[in-house]
């Protein structure tokens, strides 16, 4: 008998059968917990202090607490950055910024993705001569620093009629996307086993059809992710936004720059803040709607048919 | 009658890497050849060239009489069954057996009656609506060989199909392609590593080492007149037994092994009336024990220096004059480590090969 409770209380192994008893507070499981924990709410302190900034009216803000939720909730700072704060010369607020933005990211998005798609599968399937040579060309242009090219940028822009305009801002970041993204999809297709492509071409199918029939359905994963990295990249942008456009066409990043950083007038913080969390609504979105998709596309090239 | 495939003087370069060198070979309407080799020799590679998946350097391909050396792979009446079975993983069965098809604008009529009869012949009806991730291996490579079986073509490339198989699906698979053959009468080029699959399937096979043909011939002859060194070792499993040794007197033709002189007067020679030094081969399943060895015209007595029983017989390692020597016994025989065993054989079946350059004398 005390033979049994002795097992019960500390199995020994040479009673071992079933799972392994784990315990749920081990010394690894505080640590790897207590770490998690700290670094969320440390990436997640100056969002809240943001949201409850954007609840308040002006005089509470005043007050100093900065980490006390509002007494009394108002959305008036949301719609005042929204409709009526001015930017520069317009004074409509941000929402003539985030239809600038969606006007620029999704051409943006959609064309330097569809072009480095075909880039990546014609690199990696169908190897024509010197095709290292515009690979290693591509990638070298990733490390060219954009300061670098910049005017002559705004030369090309201007010489073509397109300086100032949208559509010489989404031509700007389809050719910036270009590197980054051929270098995805390339590695991607790379992983597609060259047989499917063998058997494809003595099937009959020529460049367009292998692309749209055959790889185009096993890249979906990988089109996700390039469209959560451009959609991201291209919203945030700021550099290329405030040079390559007019005021009347400036996307929401550099809107929301030219009101928090205003100098005429009262710091409504308030307003800042309410401006601040519109412009990272969309990032915000995609990563929450996606975030599973994003980590099924970088675990897909792991996965065997 | 015209052969069915043809390749004449080809040649392959990698960079300076020459991969097929001035390879030529005829293939008949309807026969099967395997292309047999260790991994490197261009077995593959010569697969790829006559698919048109790879351009060769120099040289025509000719299909039915047709140079089809620049030709599409689609249009050169070939299908083409691989290794990792390549199905199209986001179609259904019918979706690939239907996709050379519909790329070829077929009528919907033909499409239909033609999937139906590959699907038939193939057993694989009822996994028509199934995605390939939801078959089985045997069952993918069955949908596999359907894919070519509907294009209807005159020549079918199988480029290693069973490797990705266990061994008692492959071995199933492998009479079915053999049953497919023997019903559809298509000329079949099949390249394998595995020999067993070469020698029970092939009409003709041909063994390649380093981009050229070493030997095109019958299962039979390959296997009992092998034309070189190469051929002898690489056929048969365990291999070859080799004892280094020298021809003499082209009189009264006679090698001398362990000590013992070896008469060679029913030796069917192929180059007559030649002396030095060769390599005299014996197969480890020529070699006999017990009462056969009793009357065989040449006997030894070995020692049994490792066993393997393999059920159906039992393999012994052994050695004679410090060459190593392998043979077969019946497996109800016991044998075991250290076993004085008297062992004999015909050296009639020997294969002799002269040591300069390794061809069969």
């Amino acid at each position: 008998m005390a033979d049994v409770t002795n097992t019960m209380q500390r199995p020994s192994p040479a009673h071992a059968s079933g799972p392994k008893p784990r315990r749920v507070f081990s010394r690894n499981n505080i640590v790897i917990y207590g770490i998690l924990v700290v670094l969320a709410v440390y990436y997640l302190l100056p969002f809240y202090v943001m949201l409850m900034t954007s609840l308040k009216g002006l005089p509470e803000i005043r007050m100093g607490s900065i980490f006390a939720p509002p007494m009394e909730i108002t959305f008036e700072p949301w719609l005042k950055a929204w409709s009526t704060v001015c930017t520069g010369l317009n004074c409509d607020g941000l929402s003539r910024g985030f239809l600038n933005s969606i006007k620029i990211t999704v051409p943006s998005v959609f064309f330097s993705i569809a072009v480095a798609s075909v880039n990546g599968y014609a690199l990696s399937m169908w190897r024509f001569k010197g095709a290292n040579v515009f690979f290693t060309i591509l990638i070298i242009g990733a490390f060219i620093p954009y300061q670098v090219m910049i005017y002559p940028i705004v030369i090309l822009l201007r010489e073509i009629g397109l300086y100032g305009d949208l559509g010489g801002l989404v031509l700007v970041h389809t050719i910036f996307g270009m590197p980054i993204l051929t270098l995805l999809f390339r590695n991607y297709f790379s992983s597609v086993p060259e047989e499917l492509f063998k058997a494809a071409r003595v099937d009959g199918a020529r460049f367009w059809t292998i692309y749209f029939k055959i790889m185009l359905p096993m890249a979906v994963p990988i089109f996700v992710v390039a469209v959560i990295l451009q959609t991201t990249a291209i919203w945030n942008d700021f550099l290329f936004g405030v040079i390559f456009t007019r005021p009347d066409n400036y996307p929401m990043t550099v809107q929301l720059n030219n009101i928090v950083n205003s100098v005429t007038g009262v710091k409504e913080y308030n307003v800042n803040m309410a401006a601040t969390l519109l412009s990272g609504v969309v990032p915000l979105t995609i990563y929450f709607l996606s975030g599973k998709l994003f980590v099924r596309g970088i675990a897909a090239g792991a996965v065997k048919g | 009658m015209q052969p069915s495939v043809s390749i004449q003087n080809l040649k392959l370069n990698f960079g300076t890497v020459s991969v097929l060198r001035d390879l030529n070979l005829d293939i008949g309407q309807g026969e099967f050849l395997v292309l047999l080799g260790s991994s490197g020799c261009g077995k593959s590679t010569l697969l790829n060239c006559i698919a048109g998946l790879l351009e060769p350097t120099e040289g025509s391909i000719h299909i039915n009489g047709n140079n089809v050396t620049w030709a599409e792979p689609s249009d050169r009446g070939i299908g083409m069954v691989f290794q990792s079975y390549a199905l199209y993983p986001q179609m259904t069965v019918e979706g690939n057996l239907t996709f050379g098809l519909k790329n070829a604008k077929m009528p919907k009529d033909e499409i239909a009656r033609r999937v139906a009869r590959a699907a038939e012949v193939l057993q694989i009806e009822p996994l028509l609506k199934r995605k390939p991730a939801a078959l089985s291996g045997g069952q993918r490579q069955r949908v596999a060989i359907g894919r070519a079986l509907v294009r209807d073509v005159d020549v079918f490339l199988f480029d290693e199909p069973l490797s990705n198989l266990d061994a008692k699906l492959r071995a199933d698979l492998r009479v079915e392609i053999k049953r497919l053959h023997q019903t559809l009468e298509n000329t079949m080029i099949y390249v394998t590593h595995d020999q067993v699959e070469a020698m029970t399937l092939a009409d003709r096979i041909a063994i390649m080492k380093g981009g050229v043909v070493m030997q095109l011939d019958t299962p039979s002859v390959i296997y009992n007149k092998p034309a070189n060194k190469y051929v002898a070792d690489f056929i048969g499993s365990p291999s070859m037994n080799f004892f280094d040794t020298r021809l003499e007197d082209p009189q009264a033709p006679k090698v001398t092994i362990a000590g013992k002189d070896v008469s060679l007067s029913e030796y069917e020679f192929t180059r007559p009336g030649l002396s030095g030094d060769v390599w005299f081969g014996i197969r480890p399943e020529h070699i006999v024990t017990g009462e056969a060895a009793e009357s065989a015209p040449v006997q030894f007595e070995v020692t049994a220096e490792l066993v393997e029983p393999m059920g159906a017989e039992t393999l012994v390692w052994s050695s004679l004059d410090g060459t190593p020597l392998r043979f077969r016994v019946d497996g109800q025989v016991p044998v075991a480590d250290g076993d004085l065993i008297r062992i004999g054989f015909d050296p009639a079946r020997a294969s002799i090969f002269d040591k300069v350059e390794e061809l069969r004398v």
